[in-house]
């Protein structure tokens, strides 16, 4: 018994020890697995400029939530003939599957803003690579810490949105849209988005992988956003973006998941 | 129906005839064994016990602090305790890590000699469940809600690696340790002169909210179901917290034991904090979400007016909006209008 004693005095030593370099290892702001191998990983050896001419990147700091950190790209310039952001990446460094989704956008798009909800799992940066039309990428990131708190970044299966599961509602901020111009509108889309990580031996439940991984946003049946998600993305995935629509017509979702499921959507829009 | 003969039969237990006045003494007390001196002594073959109070008769609990999780408290923060009956002891909640389990444990064999039978979890959030593995042993049954398993199953890859991160655990698959009893509605726990009634809640504060009902002291112990000086926080449903809250009130309780707060409170008067808090939430959210507010237009703005109302404010407000704005958007449209009368034309 005396052992024992001693095993929680080893114990509480080598925790002592141990835990605080840990902490503030993990706090630092860490770009090794970026230049390592993640950027050659999705981009080989496209030159890549932290430039701030295309986007910006907005999260918390400090991510509450780590199943939902609100992220916001905001685009530098609107989309003309001219000058347009064909594509945005997203790139969480520290998540277990460090894609999270990408973005491509349109002429139709007026705006190549996006701001959607995102599983966060450690301290690590996000980063935003923009593809402008003439071929060169821009990056934008944010740290993000991850909090300490009780949640985690799990997607879930709950009784009461089984009911609604596939169901999809575009919302606007006003009654109308302004024709001519880039006019925003929110995508709500009910998928419980698992990841499908779990510990195994703890529960004979096991809950699959099931999440959302095609969002085809079409105007009129020219593309307004496509969307390549993955398991980054929050429980029930979120979309804020912008339609510049030039006459009235209608708004098209066609989602798919990586069981193959699919789900569609439409809304008219009159001016 | 269950064989609840403890592995070595309590030679004449000393709750029974002794037991009042007793731990009435012990209640004055108050058990308050503090400083980590006691470690040094090998007579004393266990872990330090932790300080307890006697709430009620045979009714234990340790109070928690309103820290946030952190490698020195290594988020030993709720509050935990046991309850002890003629045959059995059950414990309800293990602590934030396996040595506060074990200190718990060595707080309960310095009270009683009657075994531990049942070792009950609240919900699955560390601070409640990572002292389990302290208790696991032959004769020891686990109990906790029907989705408690799943839970657990979840969030270990995550929590593991907070735990060495962020709590300064080393912690492995061996210290989740999911219940041998499910309760899918409701148990009862026979404990020899008293019986506990567990319940298992629809999502509230999290998907596996379980509240227990001591018969014999009237005592209701709710876990995290209910906060009191610290912030609540929502990791399963607003509104299904909130409904929860609308329907505890009707089990009659001479005082109720919080998850985070004091030891102990009256009933139902303890909800009126939480229930207003998380009100206002539900009420602002929507009212942000009619006026096309986005989500982070909501969490900066919503709610400030609480802050000198609780502690921890700053850590998890923002947060439970964040949940409560994804969980409200899905909320059914309130009931449309009355139609006009569709039989006849409008002027
Ligand atoms: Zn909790």
């Amino acid at each position: 018994m005396k052992t024992l004693i001693i095993r929680i005095l080893l114990t509480l030593t080598l925790l002592t020890l141990s835990g605080l370099p840990l902490l503030a290892q993990a706090e630092g702001e860490d770009e090794s697995q970026w230049t390592s191998h993640l950027k050659n990983q999705f981009f080989g050896d496209r030159p890549i400029s932290e430039d701030h001419e295309a986007i910006e990147i907005t999260a918390p700091y400090r991510a509450e939530d780590p199943a939902l950190v609100p992220i916001q790209i905001t685009s530098k310039f609107p989309q003309t003939g001219t000058q347009f952001i064909k594509k945005v990446t997203v790139i969480i460094d520290h998540n277990p599957t460090p894609f999270s989704a990408s973005f491509e956008f349109t002429l139709e798009s007026g705006k190549a803003d996006i701001a959607t909800r995102m599983r966060v799992n450690a301290y690590t940066y996000i980063r935003a690579i923009a593809e402008t039309n003439d071929g060169k990428l821009h990056m934008a990131k944010a740290f993000v810490k991850a909090s300490g708190g009780c949640s985690a970044p799990i997607g879930a299966d709950s009784e009461d949105a089984k009911a609604r599961f596939g169901k999809m509602k575009f919302k606007f901020d006003q009654d109308k849209p302004t024709l001519g111009s880039a006019n925003p509108v929110q995508l709500l889309i009910s998928h419980p988005n698992i990841t499908g990580m779990q510990m195994d031996q703890i529960s004979r439940i096991i809950q699959p992988a099931h999440y959302v991984t095609d969002v085809k946003v079409s105007f009129d049946g020219k593309p307004v956003l496509t969307v390549k998600g993955d398991i980054a993305l929050s429980t029930d995935p979120n979309f804020r973006f912008y339609f510049a629509p030039e006459k009235a017509g209608e708004l098209h979702v066609d989602i798919k998941d990586n069981l193959g499921q699919q789900f569609s959507a439409n809304q008219s829009v009159n001016p | 129906m269950r064989d609840l003969a403890p592995k070595e039969p309590p030679t004449p237990s000393p709750m029974p005839s002794l037991a009042k006045p007793f731990c009435n003494h012990l209640k004055a007390l108050s058990l308050l064994i503090g400083g980590l001196g006691n470690l040094g002594f090998s007579s004393h073959p266990i872990a330090e016990p932790l300080a307890i109070k006697e709430v009620a008769n045979g009714v234990y609990v340790h109070q928690g602090s309103h820290l946030l999780p952190n490698p020195q408290n290594h988020g030993e923060i709720a509050n935990i305790g046991f309850v002890v009956g003629n045959h059995c002891v059950a414990v309800i909640d293990t602590g934030g890590s396996q040595e506060q389990g074990q200190r718990l444990k060595a707080a309960i064999t310095t009270t009683t000699e009657v075994p531990i039978c049942y070792v009950i979890n609240t919900h699955v959030h560390p601070d409640h469940i990572y002292g389990n593995r302290a208790f696991k042993s032959p004769g020891v049954e686990f109990v906790g809600h029907y989705r408690l398993a799943a839970a657990m199953a979840m969030r270990a890859p995550y929590y593991l690696v907070q735990a060495k991160d962020q709590l300064g655990l080393t912690l492995n698959a061996e210290d989740f340790v999911p219940p041998d009893l499910e309760v899918r509605d409701t148990l009862d726990l026979d404990l020899g002169g008293r019986t506990l009634h567990l319940i298992a809640h629809p999502k509230a504060h999290t998907d596996n909210d379980l509240s227990i009902f001591d018969t014999a002291s009237e005592t209701l112990w709710l876990g995290d179901l209910l906060f009191m000086g610290h912030v609540p926080v929502i990791d399963g449903s607003l509104l299904g917290w909130l409904k929860t809250i609308d329907q505890l009130p009707s089990i009659t309780a001479k005082r109720v034991i919080p998850g985070h707060g004091p030891i102990t409170a009256l009933w139902p008067l303890a909800l009126a904090g939480e229930k207003r808090y998380l009100e206002s939430l539900a009420h602002d959210i929507r009212a942000a979400q009619k006026a096309n507010k986005t989500i982070e237009q909501a969490m900066n703005e919503i709610g400030q007016e609480h802050r000198a109302d609780w502690q921890l404010f700053d850590d998890f407000h923002r947060r439970n909006i964040a949940s409560g704005f994804a969980e409200l958007e899905w909320e059914d449209p309130s009931p449309e209008p009355p139609m006009k009368n569709p039989g006849r034309s409008n002027p």
